[in-house]
């Protein structure tokens, strides 16, 4: 599937997969909801929260710098028609 | 409201679930798959997302944990946080960003990790400690490793490799901490404290001094693999948690990463061993022999030698443009595409040769053209017209060092030596807008710039010095 895309292609690729690489924000979810509720809840809280806030940029920030450089293409591609 | 949540959770079963995991599991896929074309790769980013979004649902009602507000109000302040850097960056920047974006899921894996040594959301048994234990490692490296990535990008670090004496060794007594520190992590009499601090230390020591260690002209590789370990990163510490759909995402991001990280290694002919353990190949003062560099085809450059740039450039009919980084840091690419368009205007062929790595990364040169209007028809992989060079009447450089540099097929133990290079030397002609002919990103003085004939060279500011070219013609 990786293998043949245009190498145009490899740095919004790297940062997609990036942003997807941020699925990690569904365990600092899980744990963190877990982890206040234990023992600690302050510092669990917000060491989970630096977690999960960590993540979301992950996330967010990936899927968007990603649709900035992919819609830069597609543009390009609108002028020539 | 509890209790309409708990019975509705009841309902909701087992089975719904993982169907819904395989789904979401196949949207990212597909995203991912729509993402190698050019026309469908923003709808395939743009599933990814939304499979995303959907997989934070079903995660917080899966885990019964809708009603913890604290979680709604982390999960807004990253957005907002991760949408305005997003949005500031500009393209120039765009990988040290990616990286440092890496980063922080490298860092919310190794919490997610962390907790999950503690018990915290995992089973106390120690399949449960191994897996915790390698999460909150591979986490960490990847961190760290993605901050010195990122820092070295910015300028902020050297770029040159840093290597400690005896660096190799180093690494590998590290590598071996951390196989330390997971072992530590099977036996229940430890107290999982130190094996935290133990597997901290040993696993920043070598996300710093790997990542220092790599030499700029490695550093998109470098990003691309630690993309790649964040995503293993997360599928472990999904294992540790018990979640499938962490399991299954991270491991198609760490799968397709490791993917990606070898097509750029071919691209580059690099060793992916050797740069991560190769942190000894040293950036030498090789002697580098200049003599070697091909003559170009005699006749022509005799017949033009007297020639000056400006008439030239207006008689030259096959132009061939290569772009880099050095271009993209003088904002010149407006201009660039000016000259471009003079050419044309005298009926002369003009296309742009891309290197696999021009710019910092795999792509990102065509990101900063698609930026400037030029047309990506225009644009050529280098293996499709590699060969043009020596049949084209101009080659015009600007801001391009490393990926033209004739020494990488000749200088051996310098770093850039073996990587495949534009033949612009095979060109009878060359302009090189250059800001100075200091050696590139990869510190190896190029040999073109001493040649006698045919070369050009208009130094300064890239911006500047077009447009003075610009003017006179």
């Amino acid at each position: 599937m990786i293998n043949n895309v245009p190498s145009l292609l490899h740095t919004p690729l790297m940062s997609g997969m990036n942003a997807l690489s941020g699925i990690t924000v569904l365990g600092a979810l899980v744990a963190t909801s877990v982890a206040i509720s234990g023992q600690n809840p302050i510092l669990s809280g917000f060491l989970g929260g630096l977690a999960i806030i960590a993540s979301m940029i992950n996330v967010v920030g990936g899927f968007t710098v990603t649709d900035r450089m992919l819609k830069m293409f597609s543009r390009k591609e609108k002028h020539h028609e | 409201m509890n209790r309409t949540l708990a019975l509705g959770l009841e309902a909701f079963s087992n089975t719904l679930y993982y169907v819904l995991v395989g789904v979401l599991v196949l949207a990212v896929l597909f995203g991912i798959y729509l993402m190698s074309k050019v026309e469908k790769a923003k709808t395939g980013n743009r599933i990814s997302a939304v499979a995303m979004a959907l997989a934070i649902i079903l995660t917080l009602v899966k885990n019964a944990i809708l009603p913890v507000w604290i979680l709604y109000v982390c999960l807004a302040v990253g957005l907002i946080i991760g949408l305005i850097l997003a949005f500031r960056v500009k393209m120039i920047e765009m990988p040290q960003m990616i990286a440092l974006f890496n980063g922080f899921g490298g860092l919310a894996s190794a919490i997610v990790g962390g907790y999950a040594l503690f018990g915290i959301g995992s089973g106390a048994d120690s399949f449960s400690r191994i897996v915790a234990t390698i999460a909150f490692e591979i986490g960490i490296i990847t961190f760290f490793g993605s901050l010195v990535a990122a820092g070295k990008l910015h300028r902020v670090l050297p770029q040159k490799q840093i290597t400690l004496p005896m660096h190799k060794i180093w690494l590998i007594a590290l590598f071996a901490g951390c196989v330390f520190g997971i072992m530590l992590s099977f036996f229940s009499s430890v107290d999982p404290i130190i094996v935290a601090i133990i597997s901290f230390a040993v696993s920043t020591g070598f996300g710093l001094i790997f990542a220092l260690g790599v030499g700029g002209a490695d550093m998109p590789i470098t990003i691309s693999l630690l993309n790649s370990l964040s995503g293993v990163a997360a599928s472990i510490s999904g294992l540790a948690i018990g979640d499938a759909l962490l399991v299954a995402v991270g491991g198609i991001v760490g799968a397709s990463g490791l993917l990606l990280t070898q097509i750029m290694c071919k691209a580059m002919n690099r060793k992916l061993f050797d740069i991560l353990f190769g942190g000894a190949k040293h950036t030498p003062q090789v002697k580098q022999n200049v003599e070697k560099t091909p003559e170009p085809d005699k006749e022509k450059v005799e017949e033009k030698e007297t020639l000056d740039p400006v008439s030239l450039a207006k008689t030259a009919k096959d132009v061939i443009i290569v772009p880099g980084y050095g271009m993209a840091i003088a904002q010149a690419q407006h201009l660039v595409k000016q000259l471009a368009d003079y050419f044309r205007d005298n009926n002369a062929r003009v296309r742009y040769a891309i290197h696999p790595v021009a710019g910092r990364m795999p792509g990102h040169m065509n990101v900063l053209l698609a930026e400037a209007d030029v047309d990506y028809d225009d644009l050529y992989e280098m293996d499709s017209l590699n060969d043009d060079f020596k049949t084209a009447d101009l080659a015009v450089v600007i801001g391009a060092n490393d990926v033209m540099n004739p020494a990488a097929r000749e200088a051996e133990g310098t770093p850039i030596y073996g990587m495949p290079i534009l033949n612009v030397d095979q060109c009878p002609n060359v302009f090189v807008f250059n800001y100075d002919l200091k050696p590139g990103y990869s510190g190896v003085e190029n040999p073109l710039y001493s040649r006698k004939d045919g070369l050009y060279l208009f130094l300064g500011n890239a911006s500047e010095t077009l447009k003075d070219f610009l003017n006179k013609l």
